[in-house]
Order: C-alpha cells, then sequence, then structure tokens
C-alpha cells in the first residue's frame, strides 16, 4: 500500500504556509515584522513559498534599534533586493529622538523594551491590521500559551487570561476598528526544526551564526559584542574571542557562545547537544520570572 | 520531480529528516499529575534544559519542597503559578529520534471544558489521566467523551499514582474495566491502558521495576509506535480554496493558482474535477510549489493548483472529485461546544466559519444538552451556557460544503463567531 505520510518538516511548513495564507486573506494590510534573525528569516522563506510564483504580498518591517550588528543590515538588504520584498524600516531612534521614548541608562541599558513604542507607531501610521513574527511557543513558557492569531486591543496590548480559542486550523481574524492582530506562523516549531529546515531548504542566513573573531566582554556570565556604545564596568575586558550567535537581537542584550561551528550541520550537532534553551543568553528575559509576559502583555512580541 | 519529502536530502542528523509529527493532548484534573507526567516526558527524553531545571530548582527550594517540582515547568502564567493551576491551553514540545511530539496541555477543571475542547481539535492522541487510588471518577468520563465527541483516533489512559496503591495489579485492572464499561456507549477507535507512576517514572520512558504483571508497552513506547499514517482521510478529496494566486509578472502573466491546503483524499494531475458552488468542471493542469511540481497531494499539504479551463474561483470554493462529492447544504445539524459568556441564543444570528468559507447562521433549534457526565441527553434542558454542548439545527445564508465529522475533522468541522464581539463561541461538528 502506498503511504501518505508527511515528515514533521513537511508538516509544520504546510501548517505555516496556510497560515500566512490566511493572514493574507483575512486582513486587509498585514505586515510580516522582520529582525534579520533566522526565525523571520525563515517566515520569510515560507512567505515566498506560500505565494509562488507570486512575489509575497505583504511588506517588511524592520524595526530598528539602532544598536543592530552590521552584518544583520548588510544581510536584509540584500535579501530584500533578491527575493523583491517591499521593506519598511521603522527607527528606535526616531522615537527617541521624538520624545516618544526615554532611552534607558547605565549599564545594562538596553533599546530592545524601546521597541514596543516605534512598533506600535508603524502599525498605527501604516495601518497594518496584522502584523506577523517569528515567535515560537517554545521559546520561553508566556509564549507557550500564545495563539497562532492573537488578538490585540486598540492599545496593542494582550490578554493572556482572554484569548479566543482557536480550534482545529480554523482561525477567526474578525476585530473592530482600531485593533489589531499578530500572528506567529512558526508557532510550533522548535530551534532544533528551524536549524533543520534552514538545512533542509538551503536557506541564506547572516555569518552571525556562524563561527568568527569577535571583540566581547563578560557580563553576568553571558558573552556579550563590544560596540562603541556600550558602557564598560570597571571589571569588564575586552577580548578577542571565536563565538557565533545563537539568536540576533539588539546588540546590547544578546549573547554570544564560544564555538567553532562554520556550518550548518556543525551549528545542528551544537543545538542538539547544547543544554541551555536559546533564551538563557537574553539578558532581557532574566530580568524576572515574568518578564517576557510583562513586555508582551504591552505589545511587544 | 519533487516527492513529498521535498528537495534531495542532503544530511541526515540522526534520522531527523525522516521524523513524523505526533500531536496529542493531555487531560487530567489539578491532584492526577498530569504537569507532573508532562514534566517526567520532557525530563526523562532529556528535552529539559539546564537553564530550565536551574529555575524550578531555585522555586521548588524556595517553596521547600522535598523533590524538584516537574509540574513548575508547564504553568506559564503569573497567575497560573500564583494560584498553582493551569489556566489556558499551553504547547510543549520535545522530540525522540522517532518523533516530533507537540503536546497540547489543556486544564482540567469543569469550567474548562473550552480549553480541553481546543486542544482536542488538532490532537491524533489523548492521554487521559487516572488516579489509581480514585479510579474512574465524573471528570474521567467527561474527558473521554470529548475524546470520543472530538473524535481523537488514538486515546490512552495513564492509570497514575501506582506507587501509592504498592503498584497493585488489582488497582489497575479495577480501573481498565470500569474504564471499558461506560467507554463502550462512546466512539472511541483505539484505546490502551498504561500502569504508571508519573513522579517516579515507572511505564513513562523507563519500563518500570516494580509491576512485573504488566507486559505491554510503557507510554512513550506508545507514543513513539502508534499508527498515525491513517488519521487523515486519504479518500473523499476535497481542496478548499484559500487565496489566488496571481503572480501577473511577464514571466507568468496568465497564471492562476488556487492555493490551499488539502482537506481529504489524493489530487493529481490530470484528475477531473469539479468546482463548488458553481458546479464546473475541468482537469487539474498542475500541482505547484516553489520546489517544483507535486506528484501527489494529500492532507496535510499545503499547494497551489492550477486547471485546464478558466474558470471564475475565489477564497471560500471547492475543488473535488466529480465523482466524491460532500453534501450541499443550508440546513444541518451539529454537536456544538459553547465557549461564550453570554448564552446560546435560540433563533440568533452568528458568523460562521467552515473550511475557507464564510457564512452567516442562524440558530433554529436546540435538540437536547448533554450532561457529559452521564452522557444522558437532557431534552428538557435546552439553555446552553458556557461549557455546555448540545445538538443544534443550524441554517446559513450560502450553502455549505460539507461533510460529517466522523468522515472528515476538516470538512465537518466549523466555529460559530458573536458578531457584536468577534468572539469565537463555538466549535461545531457536523452530525
Amino acid at each position: 500500500m502506498e503511504s501518505y505520510k508527511l515528515t514533521h518538516l513537511r508538516e509544520l511548513e504546510a501548517e505555516s504556509m496556510y497560515v500566512l495564507r490566511e493572514v493574507a486573506a483575512q486582513f486587509e494590510n498585514p505586515v510580516l515584522l522582520f529582525s534579520g534573525g533566522k526565525d523571520s528569516i525563515v517566515v520569510t522563506h515560507l512567505a515566498r513559498k506560500a505565494f509562488w510564483p507570486a512575489k509575497i504580498p505583504f511588506p517588511l518591517m524592520h524595526i530598528d534599534t539602532g544598536h543592530n550588528f552590521e552584518e544583520t543590515i548588510q544581510f536584509r538588504d540584500e535579501m530584500v533586493e533578491k527575493i523583491g520584498a517591499r521593506l519598511i524600516v521603522a527607527s528606535v531612534q526616531e522615537s527617541i529622538d521624538s520624545g516618544r521614548v526615554v532611552e534607558e541608562t547605565g549599564v545594562n541599558a538596553s533599546r530592545n523594551a524601546l521597541q514596543i513604542t516605534p512598533l506600535l507607531d508603524a502599525i498605527e501610521k501604516h495601518k497594518f491590521d496584522c502584523a506577523m513574527g517569528g515567535a515560537r511557543r517554545d521559546e520561553e513558557k508566556a509564549r507557550a500559551k500564545e495563539r497562532f492569531f492573537s488578538h490585540r486591543d486598540d492599545f496593542g496590548q494582550w490578554d493572556p487570561k482572554n484569548q479566543r480559542p482557536e480550534l482545529w486550523n480554523i482561525f477567526n481574524g474578525k476585530k473592530n476598528m482600531g485593533e489589531h492582530f499578530r500572528v506567529f506562523p512558526i508557532s510550533n516549531w522548535t530551534e532544533m526544526d528551524v536549524w533543520q529546515y534552514i538545512l533542509l531548504e538551503d536557506i541564506a542566513i547572516p555569518n552571525l551564526y556562524f563561527t568568527h573573531m569577535r571583540k566581547c566582554f563578560e557580563r553576568d556570565g553571558m558573552l556579550l559584542a563590544y560596540a562603541d556604545f556600550m558602557q564598560l564596568k570597571e571589571s569588564e575586558q575586552v577580548k578577542e574571542m571565536q563565538v557565533r550567535f545563537r539568536t540576533i537581537g539588539d546588540l546590547t542584550c544578546t549573547g554570544a557562545t564560544l564555538s567553532s561551528a562554520s556550518t550548518l550541520e556543525d551549528i545542528i550537532d551544537e543545538v542538539a547537544s547544547t543544554r541551555v534553551t536559546e533564551r538563557g543568553g537574553r539578558s532581557d528575559d532574566k530580568r524576572s520570572e515574568a518578564a517576557m509576559e510583562d513586555r508582551k502583555k504591552q505589545g511587544y512580541f | 520531480m519533487m516527492t513529498e519529502d521535498g528537495t534531495t536530502e542532503k544530511y541526515d542528523s540522526a534520522g531527523y529528516l525522516d521524523m513524523e509529527l505526533l500531536r496529542f493532548t493531555t487531560a487530567g484534573s489539578v491532584d492526577d499529575g498530569k504537569s507532573t507526567l508532562i514534566g517526567r516526558l520532557l525530563y526523562d527524553s532529556k528535552s529539559i534544559f539546564e537553564d530550565q531545571m536551574e529555575a524550578i530548582q531555585a522555586v521548588s527550594d524556595r517553596k521547600g519542597e522535598e523533590h524538584v517540582n516537574l509540574a513548575l515547568l508547564t504553568d506559564g502564567l503569573r497567575a497560573e503559578r500564583e494560584q498553582g493551576i493551569t489556566i489556558d491551553v499551553a504547547y510543549r514540545y520535545f522530540a525522540t529520534p522517532k518523533r516530533k511530539f507537540i503536546i497540547a496541555d489543556t486544564p482540567g477543571h469543569i469550567q474548562y471544558t473550552r480549553n480541553m475542547v481546543t486542544g482536542a481539535s488538532t490532537a491524533n492522541l489523548a492521554i487521559i489521566l487516572v488516579d489509581a487510588r480514585h479510579g474512574v471518577i465524573e471528570q474521567t468520563k467527561r474527558h473521554a467523551y470529548i475524546a470520543s465527541l472530538l473524535q481523537i483516533p488514538h486515546v490512552v489512559v495513564c492509570v497514575n499514582k501506582m506507587d501509592l496503591e504498592g503498584f497493585s495489579e488489582k488497582a489497575f485492572q479495577k480501573v481498565h474495566k470500569d474504564f471499558e464499561d461506560f467507554s463502550a456507549k462512546l466512539d472511541i477507535k483505539d484505546v490502551r491502558f498504561v500502569p504508571i507512576s508519573a513522579l517516579l517514572g515507572d511505564n513513562v520512558v523507563d519500563r518500570s521495576k516494580n509491576m512485573d504483571w504488566y507486559q505491554g508497552p510503557t507510554l512513550m513506547h506508545i507514543l513513539e509506535n502508534v499508527h498515525i499514517g491513517s488519521d487523515q482521510n486519504h479518500i473523499d478529496s476535497r481542496f478548499p480554496v484559500q487565496y489566488v494566486v496571481r503572480p501577473m509578472t511577464t514571466e507568468y502573466h496568465d497564471y492562476r493558482g488556487y492555493a490551499g491546503r488539502v482537506a481529504g483524499g489524493i489530487f493529481r494531475a490530470g484528475d477531473s474535477v469539479s468546482v463548488l458552488p458553481s458546479g464546473f468542471t475541468s482537469k487539474i493542469k498542475s500541482i505547484d510549489s516553489m520546489n517544483g511540481p507535486v506528484e501527489r497531494a494529500f492532507p496535510p499539504m499545503s499547494v497551489t493548483v492550477t486547471l485546464e479551463d478558466d474558470i471564475d474561483i475565489s477564497r471560500g470554493d471547492m475543488i473535488v472529485k466529480v465523482n466524491n462529492q460532500p453534501e450541499q447544504k443550508q440546513e444541518f445539524d451539529v454537536m456544538i461546544c459553547w465557549m461564550g459568556d453570554r448564552p446560546l441564543q435560540v433563533g440568533g444570528k452568528y458568523a460562521l466559519k467552515h473550511t475557507s468559507r464564510d457564512a452567516r447562521c442562524i440558530l433554529k433549534e436546540v435538540k437536547y444538552k448533554m450532561n457529559i457526565n452521564t452522557m444522558q441527553k437532557l431534552e428538557d434542558d435546552k439553555n446552553v451556557g458556557l461549557n455546555d454542548i448540545a445538538r443544534v439545527t443550524i441554517r446559513t445564508t450560502v450553502p455549505m460544503f460539507i461533510d460529517g465529522y466522523r468522515k472528515n475533522r476538516n470538512t465537518g468541522s466549523l466555529i460559530l463567531i458573536d458578531e457584536a464581539t468577534n468572539n469565537t463561541v463555538g466549535a461545531g461538528m457536523i452530525v
């Protein structure tokens, strides 16, 4: 008898493509949030597949903290050019300059939380009714309860105790004026799935994910990349190290790991044997036990 | 030509490219040890990371608990940690070399039936936890009923806390018999029983040394090996059109593709098809993907179909085989699980979503309400409120292309939406 089954990667792919098509069909003006990290790169790839041979029918938006890795910006611009996508850049620096947000000060200052205001401002300015992102439920425990289609009120807030039930594969994107949705097409993927899929589909990613030499320093047990806008404590010393990044976010809070992984296969082996979650390297999540939940309620991804 | 496995395979780390996906749901009450069981599955399959372990170790120490409380791994929201209960469906992930698993971890208290239904709606398998000391209780029956109603193909009854019953075979057999006695009235095709201790790990991942009398597989063995290849309907071909792809580029100037996810059966290029509701017939010209033409499309694949003839097709239409069509109806019965805070309004109008098709409907009549603790039909009590399950006749504004839920979970399910609040208020299974 012929067998009709998909491997788990192909089943996850089919589910994500389905979600992306639902977004294109149910919303008038959706946007795909693109950070330059591997998860948003995979979502972009899935969006290409969902609408092929047409182009992706919605723009990509990057919330630029101004503290990005140069490599991320370069990668972003090349990718957008190659796939013919439309890119919008919303800037944290502009929000700071216009006084909409106040920059954190001190040695642990991070612009990560400051992304909320430019994100919500851009959603309002461009009248986006749906913002898609590459968040996954396995990343963090508050995200384990997130829906594929996550409803936000007109202040952009998430109410975790009053979420719409999500049944079968039927997604309810109905909303009132001023409200919007966050949609997470790769909700059901794990870090391992993402890496294996990047390998399977031969997807280009920034070279930050592979081993390289970089000036780093240690803080609270984490390795941070050094940049001239970062304040060092007296005890902290900048050293050249062989590192790579497991996640790519704002430079000020993304931890590097000592690694010699130079190929996707090496990375997969490393992920398979590692004993720390990928967000274990993000100082923004370490602020309190409910740090992510609190940021999400305010409108963070 | 590409197969459904996709592009040419270059690299195979531990068979990862050949793994299947199993979705399962866990149901149990606060004290049945459900969180402990999930913690045990994650822990013994080495899916817990050091930083997660450190975090729960610290909390356990702070609370002065004797063992590391594995249940803390699954309590995500602050209110849940504070109250020590699970409020919402949480999704967990782990993998073994054979399969990747998605757990829909659903709360078991009575007021959260809607969450159990939500978790069950996408599951291949349900784990029902029974406390060996208390045996089959009302809640066990409720969980079994929901598994049956939602047509979860496989059910595993885990008789937990065997350590507190001296690992006695008699306690296990009593649960086994009691469960079979009442579930005879239900529609569960495949049910198995495993005696376990989630706290100590007996028969969860590793075989118990305390229960020689049990010769069956461990829970993990079942999860890794249960046959799920037949869980989807591969007979009745259904392709709901989700989105029309029109590139309008020089290269694909006249391309008109119908994007969707196969909801039943198998489609190949050359198949004769009908398009509903117009009834026009044509042939499948190609089934496309970015990786190349697709030889055969079956559930749950997402593909794009082109037809030989130029027919006006839009979202909400359905492509089916000429000789095997769904029913086209505007009036039909559904079993509905009510999820709204406001009770169901007989005569009320609601928005309806079924596959990719939107409609409005009126709820004409409640035939009966189920007492899900006793499985009795209550024909005198037709007040349907939050967490109630009832049989309802609905009438839609446009014809729907439906199959019975028993025949096809994709084309037999629908949701109802309150048009005032936009909330999803009902989950319907077509009778």
